[in-house]
């Protein structure tokens, strides 16, 4: 492992399948009369939130608590951000008071890269503008992995599974985290979605692309819908949502062209109605729910393997 | 007088228990644990990864030879409760798996193959009160080679082994290793 998580793509498959071993073996912990373990007692961590977030900013501080860290939450609303500190001096602020490792959600593309050059600790990226997400890759990885090859899939990839990413792939940081990880870890990806929302380098992304979702349903294992971030969008990128919701949203009569096995996933938050259709995401294929339980489990194995060994050796930081 | 104490020098790659010497201080353990708990009522068996596990289901098949007494058996991995994780990489997690009923009001029997230092005995007492309040909880090992670094005594020893703390016991379990045997060397490396 690396001393940060900035990218999907930093992780080896070896790297990948320690940190979903690990996290399979954290679940059990859910199950217990007491959900705590002491590992980092005494480590701080800190969430940087930039950006709004329910699941991400919680999922964290849930983890981070459970293995017994003390937890600072800073968001940029109602902090001397507001009064013009840099990304940097709120950097430099938070190392003077000792934080072992930081976790960063930022609007701007490359801002968790530029903090990891700035602090000791390390810098856990949790959505950088439309870069990355690489946790929420890794909680994706972990469910569909419990869902289609059972609990006891220890060591075991994603080989051979196919994985359908539906939607708005050109303002997903999901996306991207999505298919160098689940490419890493054997599966076949491939990106479903208008060619507006396609972003232009997507020929060199290790996935196949389709323009037509209804021909990529019937041979599909998992089917990952995106949310529509229209708060990204500066430009028309389709007719309308209705039109858009037609051709590329998941209802009920695209979910029974399935196979059988075949499941649904969804970041969130969802735009019911745009997307994903109501009774789709409250389906028993849906993993919504479980995405969210699977990402405090991943996340707890992720600070663990990052701050729960010796510390990585000292790195010359650029000042 | 008692020369097998004292640690030899020139003894590297020697067996310490062969296969049969193994089976039979597991017999004995068996036998030991079910008087000392009076026919084995309420006992549990946690075995700690990964060695202490199939030893603790070696213990439990023979309770059940014995006695007819079918014997609750599991894991209890000590990985997130050590003293020494930051001087080490982080490592990978074993498996904590309880037998259905838990650990509360019962008589747990820790089972690991070497018994060293203490400190992973240490993490076990501290995951186990994680998990329940047992009635008694009692130690099982294959080996005890001394050097105790805390106050901890095993309650059932296959062999007490005098070592010198430059050496180093290696146990091979056919579970885990396809052979059963114990032995010694200098330098950490399997003869």
């Amino acid at each position: 492992m690396k001393r940060h998580l900035i990218s999907a793509g930093d992780l080896s498959r070896a790297d990948a399948l320690l940190i979903l071993d690990t996290a399979e073996e954290l679940a059990h912990l859910a199950d217990r009369p007491i959900k705590k373990l002491p590992t980092l007692r005494g480590r701080t961590v800190v969430n940087l939130f930039y950006e709004d977030s329910t699941r991400t900013r919680i999922s964290f501080e849930a983890a981070a608590k459970r293995l017994s860290a003390d937890v600072i939450n800073f968001s940029a609303k109602g902090s001397s951000v507001a009064k013009g500190e840099s990304l940097k001096d709120t950097a430099l602020t938070l190392e003077a008071m000792g934080a072992d490792a930081v976790v960063i959600r930022h609007g701007a593309s490359g801002a968790a890269h530029r903090l990891a050059g700035w602090v000791q600790g390390s810098v856990l990226n949790a959505g950088d503008g439309t870069h990355e997400h690489p946790t929420q890759a890794l909680l994706d990885a972990f469910t569909i992995r419990r869902r289609l090859k059972g609990t006891g899939a220890r060591g075991a990839g994603l080989d051979g599974l196919r994985v359908t990413v539906v939607g708005d792939v050109l303002h997903s940081r999901v996306a991207r985290s999505n298919v160098l990880l689940l490419s890493t870890l054997g599966a076949e990806v491939t990106l479903a979605a208008p060619p507006t929302l396609l972003p232009l380098a997507v020929g060199s992304w290790p996935c196949a692309v389709s323009y037509d979702l209804d021909s990529e349903l019937p041979k599909s294992d998992v089917v990952m819908m995106l949310r529509v971030q229209q708060e990204r969008m500066t430009a028309a990128y389709f007719p309308s949502v209705r039109e858009y919701s037609r051709r590329y949203g998941l209802d009920a009569a695209r979910m029974a062209r399935l196979p059988g096995h075949a499941i649904v996933m969804h970041p969130g938050p969802m735009n019911r109605g745009v997307e994903i259709a109501a009774e789709v995401a409250d389906s028993v294929r849906s993993t919504i729910v479980e995405q969210v339980a699977n990402g405090v489990t991943t996340r707890m194995a992720v600070l663990y393997l990052l701050l729960g060994g010796m510390e990585f050796p000292a790195t010359g930081v650029a000042r | 007088m008692c020369a097998a104490s004292i640690p030899v020098a020139g003894r590297d790659g020697l067996a310490v228990l062969d296969a049969e010497e193994i089976r039979r201080a597991l017999t004995r353990i068996a036998h030991e644990i079910l008087e000392r708990t009076r026919g084995g009522d309420g006992v549990i068996l946690l075995g700690i990864p990964t060695r202490g596990v199939p030893l603790a289901r070696r213990l439990a098949a023979r309770i059940g030879e014995f006695e007819g007494l079918e014997v609750p058996c599991g894991s209890l991995d000590v990985t997130m409760h050590r003293d020494d994780l930051r001087l080490h990489p982080a490592r990978a997690l074993g498996r904590t798996e309880l037998p259905p009923g838990g650990v509360d009001g019962k008589t747990v029997v820790l089972v690991d193959d070497v018994l060293y230092s203490g400190r992973t005995v240490r993490a076990a007492l501290d995951a186990l009160n994680d998990l329940g309040r047992p009635r008694a909880v009692q130690l099982a090992v294959l080996v005890d080679r001394g050097h105790r670094e805390l106050p901890i005594r095993a309650d059932y020893v296959g062999k007490n082994l005098p070592t010198s703390q430059r050496e180093v016991v290696h146990v091979l379990l056919a579970e885990t290793d396809g052979q059963d045997s114990v032995t010694i060397s200098d330098d950490g490396r399997l003869p």
